[in-house]
């Protein structure tokens, strides 16, 4: 594998839009090729070699390729965007949709990451060491496809409306969350280590939220379903189970109608 | 102006019978002509189809829906922005694009002219203010009556000329340009919690029926001689066994005759007929009825119709219809939004996605063509999607493909996750008919062109025309080695010419040209009764003063072009 680092060196004044910051986008490119790689701050597009020092050269293709992205990028947006294949490692904290629409691949945080990391993501693995904003693995503005699948951990805390519309694969949040878990969620699995707040499932069809902590206040659309022994990420434990949202459709399935579940550690 | 020759060309224009000759189309002054001077510009068509620009018959490309649409569906403009370029501003949107992307978009296409087939009168002044953002081509808009007020008391007492005079002023202060029907009686039945779906169930309160209100707008419509015939979206859309909603309402035009001076033969205008032609009794047993609507329409000249071809796209459709937009939203579960028209009519905007892998999109894509590959005369038979409700307008170019290459449509049944059912449902198997490019001229130029009464304005060649003019990059005498390159070829126009103005070079927009607004002024008998009626429901009912309802002046209506009629 290739390694490709860049580093900041002239900060943008404004926010910039680096969605050209990937394994697949810089595969099969040498140093200078990557610099020359359109990048947007404003209305204006520039290079990416007009903000960063870019050494080595890319891996013939995306699964050959990995990116180190040094400095201080928290007003870069759009890192790892539409990512396949390959690594992605930001050293520091990154701005709005990290990750986003990644299909595969593994991207690593070590700082923050702000709003929208993982919009509608597909595949992959992504992992936040410090803390994740808002919409975490939710679905594009308007749209109604969330994360589908991968893998996204974070250390800290995240913000609100994670799994907003999700409709598989999981996000694990070591630490506590916002309000708004997994609105209007169709499928997949968010496991709370901390806190929530509230609005936990709201209007949730199906999939899985697991509450390590407290829930400040409980949807009236959940309904509880007894006691239950569960192994949730390692840790045994003794869940509540709820069922919900009982104010929204369900599918059936071999004529038991499927409800979202939500459990909270006892 | 300037003067151009677009020379050596294969000309395609049924108002002169020209099938592909080598020919020369003269421009001058903004108009077509015999011949121009020595020092005209020379365009060289050698080996290009030359055609009139085409003419758009039904589409919600302007007003209030397009825009709810546009606000609840940010998604639709991910991914697809364009930005600034040369004379274009910057664009978006899929199946809803920004104003200035329609209008590029038909543009390049070879598109000059287009009609916004829904305006709810109480917003026309939002309508024509998109109109007048909309770049390049001429628009004119249906103001919509088949759920008004006004419209249902008068035809309760078989009072046609109230009618006409209400008509004629609603016309006149919208700036619109024919009179348009959505699902008669039920939009306003759907306000009591109910629908028609037959055109004899009866509106709630008004106590009138949709056969009565249809008939009742076909004689109004005659008796004002108005350009365009009566525009209809009948009852019961979209659901299985709807067909024979579409044959009675078809029925009631049988008897009527068309009068006017604009060369119009029919009396009505059946709309997206693909969404008016299913059989069975549920989505299970779902199947075409394709072939009974166009015998019926084969056989009555007295109607023309467009097809509304699904294009099996993500899209989003809107319509008048509301109960239908509900129901719509109970099938596939993704975000409606409703609007009411006070006193006039509704709307609703529900996201939809006709995938390829689902068997009742596919026979949906099916029944689409067939309409147009059984039309026996194309003359009264065009080519739309419903934009953007079977599709974008975007995919004209991929419909005129399916149309002129059974290879492609054969290559599109066998990628059908549920070929068979569509085999099965549909006689698209059947049909090897390829639409020709003369025809192709016919049902998307000289067709929609005299439906609309615009004949001898637009739609052909004839000196003394309008210089509307489109050459593709397609040698009709060359056989296509590969269907897409159709597709390729009417994607983007070599040259448009839009009156005279040369609008888009080689797929790029060289002009932002002279956009008309094409509305009718319609006169009539002083009618004090039906004045004394407006002035009586604004100060009743309407939220708004009569003072603010008038679409007029230099901000709504900057370049309007004027058809008089007279029927005092």
């Amino acid at each position: 594998m290739e390694t490709v680092t860049i580093t900041m060196k002239n900060p943008p004044a404004l926010y910039l839009e680096a969605d050209n910051v990937s394994p697949d986008a810089f595969a099969g490119k040498t140093a200078a090729q990557i610099a020359e790689l359109h990048v947007h701050e404003g209305n204006v597009t520039s290079t990416l070699g007009k903000y960063f020092d870019v050494s080595g050269n890319a891996g013939a293709t995306a699964v050959d390729t990995k990116i180190i992205v040094k400095g201080d990028v928290k007003k870069v947006k759009y890192l790892g965007f539409k990512m396949s294949a390959g690594e992605l490692v930001v050293e520091g904290s990154t701005d709005l949709y990290a990750g986003a629409w990644m299909t595969g691949g593994k991207m690593l945080v070590k700082g923050n990451a702000e709003g929208f990391a993982a919009t509608a993501m597909k595949g992959g693995e992504l992992v936040i060491e410090g803390n994740a904003g808002n919409y975490l693995g939710a679905a594009y503005r308007g749209d109604w496809r969330g994360m589908s699948g991968g893998k996204i951990l974070v250390k800290g805390n995240a913000g609100s409306d994670i799994g907003m519309y999700m409709l598989g694969g999981e996000i694990i949040v070591n630490g506590n969350v916002d309000v708004h878990v997994c609105t209007h969620a169709e499928g997949g699995k968010v496991i709370i280590k901390g806190n929530a707040k509230s609005k936990v499932g709201g209007q949730m069809v199906d999939g899985t939220i697991y509450v390590f902590g407290s829930i400040d206040t409980m949807m009236p659309g959940f309904k509880p379903a007894g006691e239950i022994e569960l192994e949730v990420d390692g840790v045994k434990a003794k869940f509540a189970h709820y069922i919900g949202d009982m104010g929204e459709r369900h599918k059936k399935k071999k004529g038991q109608i499927v409800y979202a579940n939500l459990y909270k550690k006892i | 102006m300037s003067e151009y020759i677009i020379k050596n060309g294969n000309v395609f224009d049924p108002v002169q019978g020209i099938k592909g000759d080598k020919a020369d189309v003269a421009i001058k002054d903004g108009k077509i002509v015999d011949k121009v001077g020595s020092g005209a510009k020379v365009i060289d068509a050698k080996g290009k189809t030359v055609m009139a620009g085409a003419v758009e018959i039904h589409a919600h490309i302007a007003g209030p829906k397009i825009n709810m649409g546009r606000i609840y569906r940010p998604e639709d403009k991910l991914f697809t922005c364009t930005p600034t370029k040369g004379l274009e501003r910057m664009g978006g949107g899929a199946s809803i694009p920004t104003t200035f992307k329609t209008g590029y978009e038909y543009a390049k296409m070879g598109y000059t002219t287009a009609m916004e087939a829904a305006m709810p009168p109480l917003f026309s002044r939002h309508v024509h203010e998109e109109i007048r953002d909309t770049p390049i081509i001429d628009e004119g808009a249906y103001p919509v009556f088949g759920n008004n007020w006004f419209v249902m008391e008068y035809l309760k007492n078989k009072e046609i000329e109230n009618t006409a005079a209400y008509i004629a002023w609603l016309i006149r202060v919208t700036k619109g340009f024919a009179v348009k029907v959505v699902n008669p009686g039920g939009t306003e039945a759907w306000a009591w919690g109910l629908n028609c779906l037959s055109v004899n169930d009866p509106v709630p309160y008004f106590d009138i029926t949709p056969a009565e209100i249809i008939t009742g707008l076909i004689e109004a419509n005659e008796y004002l001689g108005l350009p365009h015939s009566l525009h209809i979206h009948p009852n019961n859309l979209g659901n299985p066994g709807c067909y024979e909603t579409t044959l009675d309402t078809l029925k009631l035009a049988e008897g009527y005759k068309a009068k006017n001076k604009f060369g119009r033969e029919q009396v009505m205008h059946l709309t997206h007929t693909q969404f008016h032609s299913y059989g069975g009794t549920n989505w299970g047993d779902f199947e075409s009825k394709a072939k009974e609507v166009m015998d019926y329409v084969n056989k009555n000249k007295n109607i023309t119709i467009d097809t509304g071809n699904v294009t099996l796209d993500e899209t989003t459709t809107m319509t008048a219809d509301g109960p239908f937009e509900h129901h719509l939203s109970g099938l596939n579960h993704l975000k409606w939004a409703n609007i009411d028209v006070e006193l006039e009519t509704g709307s609703g905007v529900v996201p939809y996605i006709y995938s390829p892998n689902i068997s009742v999109c596919a026979i949906q894509w099916a029944i689409g063509l067939e309409i147009a590959l059984l039309a026996k005369d194309p003359m009264r038979c065009y080519i739309t999607t419903d934009h953007p409700n079977a599709g974008p307008f975007t995919r004209y170019p991929r419909v005129i493909k399916w149309l002129m290459s059974a290879k492609a449509r054969e290559a599109q049944v066998n990628a059908f996750k549920h070929k068979d059912k569509v085999l099965s449902q549909t006689s698209i198997g059947t049909l090897d008919r390829e639409i020709s490019l003369y025809e192709l001229a016919q049902m998307t130029r000289a067709g929609p062109a005299k439906s609309l009464g615009l004949a001898s304005m637009c739609g052909g060649l004839k000196p003394g025309m309008d210089a509307d003019v489109a050459v593709y990059n397609f040698n009709p005498d060359k056989p296509v080695a590969n269907p897409d390159d159709i597709e390729k070829a009417f994607s983007r126009c070599a040259h448009v010419f839009k009156s005279g103005v040369e609008v888009v070079t080689n797929g790029e927009i060289v002009s932002n040209g002279h956009k008309r607004t094409l509305w009718v002024n319609v006169k009539v008998k002083d009618n004090p009764q039906v004045m004394r009626d407006i002035n009586e429901k604004f100060l009743k009912y309407y939220s708004m003063t009569q003072a603010n309802y008038e679409a007029l002046g230099h901000h709504f209506v900057p370049n309007p072009y004027t058809l008089e009629v007279d029927a005092t």
